[in-house]
């Protein structure tokens, strides 16, 4: 079955995220994996928007992480700050997080591109970002896959990933056994080598090769011996997309 | 506790909860007074050139639209503003009027970037103090507990943190490192809410944002409301008043007054609007015609009504808000 880049990026995402745990869900792909993984292996998977918004069942797709659809036949409606001090706590298990650059390490830009000060690009800034990356258990990054954006090194560390190197978040005093799990693009699923904290090609997408992967990226991977290939998006997964969570196509 | 790290971002203010004391207590009052005014008031009267101003909520949901119309119309220049709003915060830097932002998000989400704040912020006309979502939060937090800082494990390790203005300590009972955020007590804080009664008791439907902190980190508080109820009707439902009247300074009735943002279960997003306005937003000289005919063109929020479309507008996106 036919499938688009966006469909492609949103299963292999719903597909990271086990049951009966809880998500930190942006506006846009999060949101459509959140309920894709609901409607398949992971009915229990608890979304929290930051703003509040807790066990959707994300019937209809919100535009807003503020709007009032974060919320639509959730189970609380609650704050900002209770959110935010749950993932403090240690309460959240999994956080999506995106932005115009990632390094070797998983840290993020979503702030400027050259100066702070005198920005060549001024981007909107951390929002919940600096957040979730600091405080849940395990973040997932969603990202176009090019040169541009995977780079040595970011511009600005909007969100920490693992900065530079084994034990350094620790040592800045972010919670321990936290940190980047998983990077999703449209070329492939990548993760962290365990001891150098080293982005590692996971697995490419259908049609991709290792090679390809390797050219789109300004840093050098962690290529394993052995590079699983990512099976395509099922026919049920794309008929609960297209049917069921997204058929106005807002975001599909 | 030894300081370890302080971020190089400017604080707007020192925080002095001993002096937020003294002030609170000499210019707030628990008299039922009835606070009922227009916009043009409650703006002349609470808002000042150079203030520190706060909105809530976020995005384009439950914004203060109506009020941040009335501060440009009144020029109020040199302010300082912490948010996390979009739209309302928008239309200020726009209208030249912001001087300093503490800032964590300012876009519009699927919708793409903010126009208005890539040239405020490449022209380096605008001081920008960078903070999260949970930081401002939590900012606001601890001057509503009357502290100055509150200690979190955010922010830590990330540019985020250096272009701010936290600091980083060890914890004494702990040893671990804390970022201290410093409190924000604002000078005035913006908030719109789906009913009150003249006195200021208000409630909010949905998900109340940060409007709880942001109303008890203001010393001037004007809301904005969808209507205006009976004492009778908010002693019935007490537990429902997340902001009690002794917090407020000024009512103001402004049915609609989040467009074109939305308000929970009562009317949606006007995309049509908010589309038409960020396609303005692209060049200066058109942001400065949507301002002249929408904000500078009428002289309140009923005007505005009638301008964007009147009856008809507002029957249409009341019937696409969602009810429960």
């Amino acid at each position: 079955m036919e499938y688009n880049p966006t469909e492609l990026l949103i299963c292999i995402a719903s597909r990271q995220m086990e049951d009966r745990t809880s998500a930190f869900i942006g506006t846009g792909i999060p949101m459509l994996a959140a309920a894709l993984a609901k409607k398949t292996h992971a009915p229990e998977l608890a979304v929290v928007f930051e703003f509040g918004g807790i066990g959707s069942l994300l019937e209809l797709l919100p535009l807003a992480v503020g709007g009032s659809r974060t919320f639509y036949k959730a189970l609380a409606a609650s704050s900002i700050c209770d959110v935010m001090e749950a993932a403090q706590r240690g309460l959240i298990e999994y956080g999506f997080l995106g932005g115009a650059q990632i390094d070797m390490y998983g840290n993020l830009n979503s702030t400027v591109i050259g100066d702070h000060d005198r920005p060549k690009v001024r981007f909107p800034g951390s929002g919940g970002a600096n957040d979730i990356g600091s405080l849940c258990w395990k973040t997932i990054s969603i990202m176009r896959h090019d040169r541009r954006r995977f780079v040595e090194k970011v511009d600005f560390i909007t969100t920490p990933g693992y900065l530079n190197g084994p034990g350094a978040r620790e040592k800045a005093g972010l919670p321990a056994g936290t940190g980047p799990y998983r990077v999703v693009t449209d070329l492939a699923l990548l993760g962290f080598d365990e001891t150098s904290r080293w982005m590692k090609l996971l697995a490419v997408n259908p049609g991709i090769t290792v090679e390809q992967v390797k050219e789109n990226t300004g840093f050098e991977l962690i290529i394993p011996d052995k590079v699983e290939e990512n099976a395509p998006p099922s026919s049920e997964e794309l008929r609960l997309l297209r049917e069921e969570i997204d058929p106005g196509r807002l975001y599909i | 506790m030894k300081v370890l790290e302080t971020g190089r971002g400017e604080l707007f203010l020192r925080p002095d909860p001993a002096a937020d004391r003294e002030w609170l207590r000499r210019n707030k009052s628990w008299a039922l007074k009835n606070k009922v005014m227009d916009e043009k008031e409650a703006i002349e009267k609470f808002v000042h050139d150079g203030d520190y101003l706060g909105t809530e909520l976020y995005g384009t949901v439950r914004c203060p639209m109506s009020l941040a119309r009335e501060i440009i119309r009144q020029g109020k220049k040199n302010l300082r503003v912490a948010g996390q709003g979009i739209m309302e915060i928008e239309v200020l830097i726009a209208a030249g009027l912001v001087s300093k932002l503490d800032l964590t998000y300012l876009g519009y989400e699927v919708l793409g970037l903010s126009y208005v704040l890539r040239r405020a912020a490449e022209s380096g006309q605008l001081k920008i103090v960078e903070w999260s979502n949970a930081a401002l939060a939590w900012r606001l937090k601890a001057a509503a507990l009357g502290v100055p800082f509150l200690p979190v494990k955010s922010m830590l390790g990330s540019d985020t943190f250096n272009y701010s203005a936290a600091k980083v300590v060890e914890c004494p009972f702990t040893g671990e490192k804390l970022c201290l955020l410093p409190a924000t007590m604002l000078d005035v804080g913006l908030i719109h809410v789906h009913r009150c009664d003249v006195y200021g008791n208000a409630q909010l439907d949905g998900i109340s944002g940060f409007a709880f902190e942001l109303a008890r980190a203001s010393r001037r508080l004007i809301l904005s409301t969808e209507e205006i109820i009976s004492t009778d009707e908010i002693r019935k439902y007490p537990d429902r008043t997340i902001i009690p009247y002794y917090l407020v300074d000024a009512v103001v009735e402004a049915p609609f007054g989040s467009h074109p943002g939305e308000m929970y279960y009562l009317y949606w997003r006007d995309e049509e609007h908010l589309r038409q306005y960020l396609e303005a937003s692209r060049e200066p000289q058109t942001t400065e015609e949507y301002l002249r005919k929408y904000v500078y063109g009428v002289k309140n929020n009923a005007e505005y009504l009638e301008l964007i479309g009147g009856e008809e507008k507002l029957n249409y996106i009341r019937s696409l808000a969602k009810g429960r």
